[in-house]
């Protein structure tokens, strides 16, 4: 009983191999017994995303699912304040009722993965930084948030930022813990910017094209004062067993997405057409319901669902994008392209270390890197999951160890040793 | 000035200066260090003049390699390194230690590469903000933050700053706007992080290093993203009969879901100010006045550009003007951008105070900032970012009155402890550097101080980049015990509360 809080509500059975707390008091107390006792620590939300990344071998699950609830919503000031395991679904239908929404469009991996379909918590979310189809307009997970509180690896409550977006007040700790996958801190509050859901939306499906005239006509479209916020390719394989909404016309996909007030979208929809040469294409023009449902499958996976194959994730410079495919055919992979080139999603049959180092080499050489998103259960100790080199390792150990000196947060989640 | 408390200067480096000269030649072209009195003297204060110091040495490399060699010497001798961008800061975060070298970034002043497949520019960190946009723009490009100090600030300095400007609202700061560095560590390690990509791998140092205002590596090279040019800009200017009504119209916006490029408001005394200096047209019946421009497809534009006079008008503003030409929503910006010269027409000097409030507090922090101002007998004039709640009052006073220097200096710390009492922060665009430090305190406790000490730690163990910035430096616990302050001098914001 001594490592119990007095003041906590809940008796906390430190034994248990899960930890849950049901307050941040509870979380405090949990950290400050794992640090006393060098108990690694594996720290879950709604375990969504959690087999992304390498095998962790941890005595304790500190599961933050009970520490939930929005703490302070000002539509009128675009922020959100929420406690660190509250689900993102809720975030989205509180901020729905005011017409606003997270611009980074989480992503709900649950048909990869095969888990409860949600996109999980929002620490969760930030921890992993992964964003949809509008990361090269509103920028990813990491540009939302504003402010967190949260314990490092000692039980120490610290916190960076505020509710505001000017702010040059100390280093951004916000960002350095977005993507950082539960290696540093643990969050407990979360300020995150939402902004005005646009009014409409309209996307134009051209059918037919090659892939280097599609990358051709991806990367003038962004290149325009078109303004769009999302463009994506689908080669022709696709067609055979995945429908795109009520799509007729054959063969591979371009979707350029645009939002904005319905004058705007029709305006820049037909500014789209006449710029890119599109009349003559086999071109479909989605409305704003069409649409939601065909940027939910890509920012979702969706194509990837059926076969339960490795995904990898190749983040590249968008000039390169042909090169890396062609130079990745010898592996044959399937493959859709998102971020209007700089994203490339890959689905492999089979796998190895081996072939890991290779396809992340062929990635550095054009100055992308590569996250292994999912793969077989006997690789994930023995990978590397994550991109780094011997430079930024140094610098990633001193960083950890200035958080979580005893390394007790996801040890190993990242890289081995960190 | 007040005096200012700096880490304590180490005797032995400054009698070895000759001998530190002798092998700094090592490393650099001779005519790259600099040591006379008068050579020093340029390099004595940045933008925030009321502190000056003259450096050791002035050391102004030309290649990445010659930046490793001076770090990781310095890192071996235990030498105190400023890096310095154009010398624009308003923080005194490039204000030199009697100790140490000066880093000048001056000579790296090319644009490396225009990429515009990837929709980027790699421009060595002293290329001017402006710079990069005029490099770019006669294929209809541009680059987003945009300081009203963009014709001299370097884009070396803006990442360490994390600057902004009036198109923030809408397009983001620096850290929003930057793809990938090239940096050096103190003890010499050359690194990239980023690239032409977005969202580098593992943890986000680019995030971390955006705002670290030189205390954590020297940037030797930055990739920007780079816009296309929207097809229509139009701005309206907005008066109205109190700064409540012209604060609810900026809430009211905001709430309509229309995210304009740019919300600027003036209040009273600065329209006066300005129009006299810079003929803009302004509404001189208003007692505040907004400019909210908006950019997109001209139809859009139109749209919203209505949207946005009706709304004023249900907020009761007394006069509208849209612009009508590029040329007229130029004029009505040349206003607001004349705003420090036009102060400083009306008294011998002028001081710059930057916070960031929630916007809906615009109004209640005006009035108190009203109420300090004569509480302090110093006249006030105010500009605000609107959109993003970014504060700049403009303190005029005399720096030959000791007096009024050391008002001023109170009036501003007053302003900031406002802020974030209202639930803002100590500062939206210029940083911390040595004038805010010891009101971190305000916004910090000590874990969180500790937090973001034992970060740079980690990066400079020995603290030698840049210290005695943005940590406040009184506190026992500071810098983990490395910084010796001697004495119990009276500081600058003694008023305020330790631990
Ligand atoms: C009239 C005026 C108007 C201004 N308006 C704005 C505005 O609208 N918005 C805004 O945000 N700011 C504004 N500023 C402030 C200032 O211009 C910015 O902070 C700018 O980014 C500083 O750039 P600099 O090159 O002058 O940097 P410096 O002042 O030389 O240095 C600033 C800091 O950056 C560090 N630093 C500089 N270069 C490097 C480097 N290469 N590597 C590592 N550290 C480095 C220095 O050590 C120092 O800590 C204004 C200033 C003035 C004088």
């Amino acid at each position: 009983m001594e490592e119990t809080n007095q003041n906590s509500q809940t008796f906390l059975d430190f034994n248990s191999d899960i930890l849950k707390p049901n307050n941040e008091n509870d979380l405090q107390e949990i950290i400050k017994y794992c640090y006393k006792k060098d108990l690694p620590i594996e720290i879950v939300g709604a375990g969504t995303k959690n087999q992304i990344g390498k095998k962790l071998q941890c005595a304790k699950i500190l599961d933050m699912s009970n520490i939930s609830g929005i703490l302070e919503y000002k539509p009128e000031e675009l922020y959100i304040t929420v406690k660190a395991g509250t689900p993102v679904k809720t975030v989205q239908d509180e901020l729905k009722k005011n017409n606003q929404y997270l611009a980074f469009e989480p992503i709900n991996f649950s048909e990869l993965f095969k888990t409860d379909s949600n996109e999980g918590t929002i620490g969760g979310t930030l921890s992993c930084n992964f964003s949809g189809s509008r990361r090269f307009k509103v920028g990813s997970a990491r540009d939302h948030i504003l402010g967190f509180k949260g314990y490092n690896g000692k039980g120490e409550k610290i916190k960076s930022g505020g509710t505001v977006v000017k702010n040059v007040t100390g280093y951004d700790l916000s960002k350095l813990v977005t993507g950082s996958f539960g290696t540093l801190l643990v969050l407990s509050e979360i300020t995150l910017k939402v902004l005005p859901l646009q009014t409409d939306t309209k996307t134009i499906i051209v059918s037919g094209l090659a892939l280097e005239h599609s990358l051709g006509i991806m990367v003038s479209a962004i290149a325009s004062s078109n303004d769009p916020s999302g463009v994506v390719f689908y080669p022709a394989n696709f067609r055979n067993n995945f429908v795109f909404n009520d799509l007729t016309h054959p063969g591979s996909i371009t979707a350029i997405r645009v939002e904005g007030t319905k004058t705007s979208t029709e305006q820049r929809i037909n500014n789209l057409i006449e710029d890119l040469s599109l009349i003559d294409k086999n071109i479909t023009v989605l409305d704003s319901i069409q649409s939601e449902i065909f940027w939910e499958d890509t920012r979702n996976l969706k194509v990837f669902s059926k076969n339960q194959k490795n995904i990898l994730r190749a983040v590249i410079p968008a000039s390169e994008t042909i090169n890396l495919i062609s130079r990745l055919k010898t592996f044959h992979p399937t493959y859709f392209i998102d971020w209007g080139g700089s994203l490339v999603w890959l689905e492999l049959d089979y796998l190895s270390n081996q072939k890991i180092d290779q396809i992340r080499k062929r990635v550095l050489d054009i100055g992308g890197y590569l996250t292994v998103i999912k793969s077989p259960e006997n690789l994930k100790s023995s990978s590397e999951i994550f991109t780094i080199d011997p430079i930024k390792f140094r610098i990633s150990q001193g960083l950890k160890k200035s958080f979580d000196p005893k390394r007790i947060f996801n040890p190993g989640k990242m890289y081995t040793g960190i | 000035m007040t005096t200012l408390k700096m880490p304590k200067v180490d005797r032995k480096i400054l009698k070895d200066k000759d001998q530190i000269v002798k092998d700094i030649y090592s490393f650099t072209n001779r005519k790259n260090v600099l040591f006379e009195r008068e050579e020093l003297k340029p390099y004595e204060t940045d933008g925030l003049t009321a502190y000056k110091q003259t450096p050791m040495l002035v050391v102004l490399p030309e290649t990445t390699q010659e930046v490793s060699k001076i770090l990781s010497y310095c890192n071996r001798r235990k030498i105190k390194v400023v890096p310095r961008g154009a010398g624009t800061g308003l923080a005194g975060s490039a204000l030199p230690l009697a100790d140490c070298i000066l880093l000048g970034l001056g000579k790296f002043n090319k644009i490396l590469e225009k990429d515009y497949e990837n929709r980027c520019v790699v421009a060595q960190p002293g290329v001017t903000n402006l710079a990069i946009t005029h490099a770019v723009q006669d294929k209809g490009f541009y680059y987003a933050p945009d300081p009203s100090s963009q014709i001299a600030c370097s884009i070396g300095g803006n990442v360490a700053e994390n600057s902004g400007g009036v198109h923030s609202l809408k397009y983001g700061t620096t850290t929003n706007n930057i793809l990938g560095i090239e940096i050096v560590l103190m003890d010499g390690t050359i690194t990239r992080v980023g690239g032409k990509v977005f969202d580098s791998p593992g943890y986000d140092l680019l995030g971390l290093i955006t705002g670290s205002e030189g205390l954590l590596c020297v940037i030797t090279e930055v990739t920007v993203k780079i816009l296309k040019k929207p097809g229509t800009v139009k701005a309206i200017l907005l008066g109205f009969p109190t700064i409540e009504d012209g604060g609810n119209c900026v809430t009211k916006i905001i709430s309509e879901g229309i995210i304009p490029s740019g919300m600027e408001m003036m209040d009273k005394v600065l329209l006066e100010a300005t129009n006299n200096f810079s003929k803009a047209g302004y509404p001189l019946d208003a007692e505040g006045m907004l400019i909210v421009e908006l950019d997109g497809t001209k139809s859009e534009v139109n749209e919203l550009i209505n949207k946005v006079a009706e709304i004023a008008k249900q907020n009761k503003c007394s006069s509208v003007k849209i612009s009508k030409s590029d040329e007229e929503r130029l004029k009505f910006w040349s206003g607001r951008k004349a705003a420090f010269p036009a102060c400083g027409e009306m008294a011998p000097d002028y001081y710059c105070v930057d916070g960031t409030i929630p916007r809906g507090k615009l109004a209640k922090v005006l009035k108190e900032i009203r109420e300090l101002s004569k509480k302090y007998k110093l006249p006030v004039a105010n500009a605000f970012h609107a959109g993003d709640g970014n504060l700049h009052p403009i303190i005029m006073f005399d720096a030959n009155d000791k007096k009024s220097l050391e008002k001023t200096e109170k009036f501003g710390a007053d302003i900031l402890k406002l802020c974030v009492k209202f639930g803002g922060v100590l500062s939206g665009e210029h940083g911390i550097g040595v004038e805010k430090r010891e009101l971190m305190c305000e916004m910090f406790n000590n874990n969180d101080i500790q937090q973001q000490i034992s970060i740079k730690n980690s990066l400079d163990p020995s603290s030698l980049l840049n210290p005695g910035k943005v940590y406040p430096i009184l506190r026992k616990c500071a810098e983990e015990g490395r910084l010796h302050i001697h004495g119990r001098d009276k500081s600058k914001f003694s008023d305020i509360p330790r631990f």
